[in-house]
């Protein structure tokens, strides 16, 4: 009888399902997978080292690039642990213009993950489709950042600037010509918030349209029903948080549990999940974009009617009006001091997290009095969920382990940090 | 009658010359031979031409159902498109990996190819049109059409990588499973049409009804077991394990360069537009025109046949837009637990309904 052996495969990092740079080494016993072990560290870029080298300010900017689908919730996160800690008050103009874009984010992760996910298991349109909509989310990036992904617009005390009046327009060129570009422009015309309104107005029809595609499709199901199911209890176990935890049915999440910014004056709901499987996981995440168009259709009403300040007056905090920097000694100094040596936060420790798009995004933060953090620490929730991978691939074929990955929402900028 | 007409031109040229007695002494012997590469050049050239215009349309298809225009850049509308993607894989490097035993690995994307170019000898285009006018033509296709697998085992394994191993394993597997419930939607066609000669087949749905009498009416769910087995077996898109490029990344051509990949494209895009002109010429009525009056009859045999071709290429693409991919156990739980008991029962149910009065056919 001969001897028989357990088949090792490299899958990645230079795999298209790996999701950036995962290498998992698989031991398979045909297409069954006996052993799933991801290594990870391949896209480590010491961000908590550096974080420790800048002022709190200049770190904003890395922020964007942990998770680089949903940046604006990580920057979220470490400008409410400066907040926390130094006892900044956010004006609440500022507090709705950073939840309206925490869910623009949330839409944009989940676009682009239920883009990849659907493309992992074969339904390559839906790539496009989502992309299509992220596109406009996209704009609205670029509108008031100036950046279409790496946006660094919340800043400790509020948020960079106001919202503009005006979105920019695409210019005729080779390719689409003045006919074609008025029509692009067509829902530009308005203020930024116009712009967004008439997102959220079609966006539902949108999820219509990608729900018609997937949720009843009978591949779909197969491919997802039953696949990397985790009970209530072992996803807490294992540290699971977002869609990940909700989708086995377990109700926690932070903008209902801790409410953060004005969360708690908005209404929305948290779907939840029952079986703990792939297409659950799915569901969950396509109800949540449903939500948090909600969130961002109550946060343009209120945005409409109550101007104010987006920034802190606390000139030790937030900088300056230019006007009055150009004539005011004072604030002058002031200007010169926060954008050379940086603002100082109090000594003492701090933990802040938000609910990110796939799950709980905390920064810990160590300060010692200096104008720089003495020690930063990241949770990711990524982390747990890969460290999980084996538990939810063993016994599963290779086909699934692609859609588990999909299923986790990786994203190793976080992972790896 | 083509022939005779051509042999006349010859005669009448060489003979201005006064030297078509001495050009027949030496080519009268080979003419057969000759006549018969002319038909399978007149064959394959447009056939060629017709994988490399599917890649456009592909991407063309994909691209409208996917809210993007598509190649448009090279050419008008991007027509130029397929000749330039040719001429870049002519002249790439084929790299042959490290431990791969390279006469086999050379070898298989022929022998993927020649199969798929090979069946196209009994296909008729019009009535009369075909090259071989083989009685057991149906027989002939269906070795084929299964030697393909060949090519695509060698590859797998030839190329000594565990991606493009576990590739061929499966598509090896897929081929064989589904390639019984073709048989068996064939011997449903073979009962009714009583005969294996594919224009035999044909003419037996020109029974005065026009479209009602295609043999897709009285073997409906074998022309949709047919058509989806068709699908899997050129590995297309739902079915496309053996290269789901997000599982094994291409399967068993993931080594393949240049050429070799090439041919292994030109393969499977043959295959496709096989598998589309034979459920034609089975359910669909061939060249026969949908209803047999005025306009429709005037319209030339070879235009209906490939007009129907054309639309279920479309539909080819069109699965590929829409599904996601089947899983490996999935796919084989399809095609042992569903189309083959559904194709035997349905092939008792047509053996007892043909005995009866109320068979139509």
């Amino acid at each position: 009888m001969a001897e028989i052996k357990n088949y090792t495969m490299n899958f990645g990092p230079q795999h298209p399902a790996a999701h950036g740079v995962l290498r998992l080494v698989l031991e398979l016993d045909g297409e069954v997978i006996e052993r799933a072990d991801p290594h990870i560290g391949l896209l480590h870029r010491a961000t908590e080292k550096l974080a420790e080298h800048k002022t709190f300010l200049q770190t904003v900017p890395y922020m964007d690039r942990l998770d680089y689908v949903s940046m604006m919730m990580n920057e979220h996160a470490y400008v409410m642990a400066i907040e926390k800690l130094a006892g900044i008050e956010v004006p609440v103009r500022a507090q709705y213009i950073r939840v309206m874009y925490d869910e623009i984010t949330r839409i944009l992760n989940h676009l682009l993950w239920l883009g990849a996910h659907a493309l992992d298991l074969g339904a390559m349109s839906l790539m496009f489709y989502t992309f299509r909509e992220r596109e406009d989310l996209m704009d609205a990036y670029e509108a008031v950042s100036g950046a279409r992904m790496h946006a660094a617009y919340y800043r400790p005390g509020g948020v960079y600037r106001d919202l503009p009046d005006s979105m920019p327009q695409y210019e005729a060129s080779k390719i689409h010509n003045a006919a074609a570009v008025k029509k692009l422009n067509e829902n530009r015309q308005g203020s930024l918030l116009d712009f967004l309104d008439d997102f959220a107005n079609r966006f539902p029809r949108h999820v219509d349209e990608y729900e018609t595609l997937l949720t009843n499709n009978r591949i779909w199901k197969q491919r997802t029903v039953g696949i990397g199911v985790v009970s209530p209890e072992r996803a807490m176990a294992l540290g699971f948080t977002g869609p990940m935890l909700r989708g086995s049915g377990v109700v926690w999440d932070l903008r209902k549990k801790q409410p953060y910014e004005v969360y708690d004056k908005l209404d929305f709901d948290i779907p939840v999940g029952v079986e703990g499987d792939c297409y659950d996981r799915y569901l969950v995440r396509v109800e949540e974009m449903r939500q948090s168009n909600r969130i961002i259709k109550q946060c343009i009403a209120w945005l409409r009617q109550n101007p104010g300040p987006v920034m802190t007056d606390d000139l030790k905090f937030g900088p300056p009006k230019r006007e009055s920097m150009k004539q005011n000694m004072e604030e002058l100094i002031h200007h010169f001091k926060l954008f050379t040596e940086g603002f100082h936060v109090p000594a003492g420790e701090v933990y802040s997290a938000v609910e990110h798009a796939k799950g709980e995004f905390g920064i810990y933060l160590v300060s010692d009095g200096a104008n720089k953090p003495y020690r930063m620490k990241i949770r990711a929730p990524g982390f747990p969920h890969l460290a999980s991978l084996e538990e939810m691939a063993k016994g599963h074929m290779i086909a699934d382990v692609v859609a588990i990955i999909g299923t986790q929402d990786i994203v190793f900028g976080e992972i790896d940090r | 009658m083509m022939e005779a007409q051509i042999l006349q031109f010859f005669q009448w040229f060489w003979n201005l010359f006064g030297l078509w007695d001495w050009v027949w002494g030496y080519i009268g012997p080979v003419w057969p031979v000759i006549w018969v590469v002319v038909k399978i050049v007149a064959i394959i050239v447009p056939l060629m031409l017709g994988v490399a215009y599917l890649t456009l349309a592909e991407r063309k298809v994909l691209g409208f159902m996917q809210v993007r225009p598509g190649p448009n850049r090279v050419g008008w509308w991007g027509l130029m498109q397929p000749i330039a993607d040719g001429v870049k894989l002519l002249f790439k490097e084929i790299i042959a990996p490290t431990g791969a035993n390279k006469f086999l690995f050379i070898a298989a994307p022929a022998l993927s190819l020649a199969p798929a170019l090979a069946a196209w000898a009994v296909i008729p285009f019009d009535d009369g049109l075909v090259l071989a006018n083989v009685n057991a033509g149906l027989l002939f296709l269906l070795a084929m059409t299964s030697l393909g697998v060949y090519g695509i085992i060698i590859a797998g394994w030839s190329s000594n990588s565990k991606y493009a191993f576990l590739g061929s394993l499966r598509s090896a597997a897929q081929i064989v499973s589904y390639e019984l419930a073709m048989g068996f939607a064939l011997v449903c066609v073979l009962l009714v049409a009583q005969s294996m000669n594919l224009g035999e087949i044909v003419r037996g749905q020109d029974n005065g009804y026009g479209l009602l009498g295609w043999y897709f009416i009285p073997l409906l769910p074998m022309f949709v077991v047919y058509f989806i087995a068709g699908v899997a077996e050129t590995n297309r898109s739902p079915f496309d394990l053996a290269e789901g490029e997000s599982e094994i990344v291409a399967g068993f051509h993931v080594e393949y360069s240049g050429m070799g990949f090439a041919l292994f494209f030109l393969a499977e895009y043959a295959n496709m537009i096989l598998i589309a002109a034979l459920t034609v010429l089975m359910f669909l009525g061939g060249w026969l025109p949908p209803l047999d009056i005025a306009p429709f009859n005037r319209i030339p045999g070879l235009f209906w046949m490939l007009g129907k071709i054309s639309v279920m290429l479309f539909i080819f693409l069109w699965f590929r837009a829409t599904f996601p991919r089947y899983r490996y156990d999935q796919l084989m739980r399809l095609g042992w637990k569903v189309f083959i008991p559904l194709t035997l029962v349905w092939v008792v149910v047509v053996a007892a309904w043909m005995q009866t009065p109320w068979w139509l056919w």
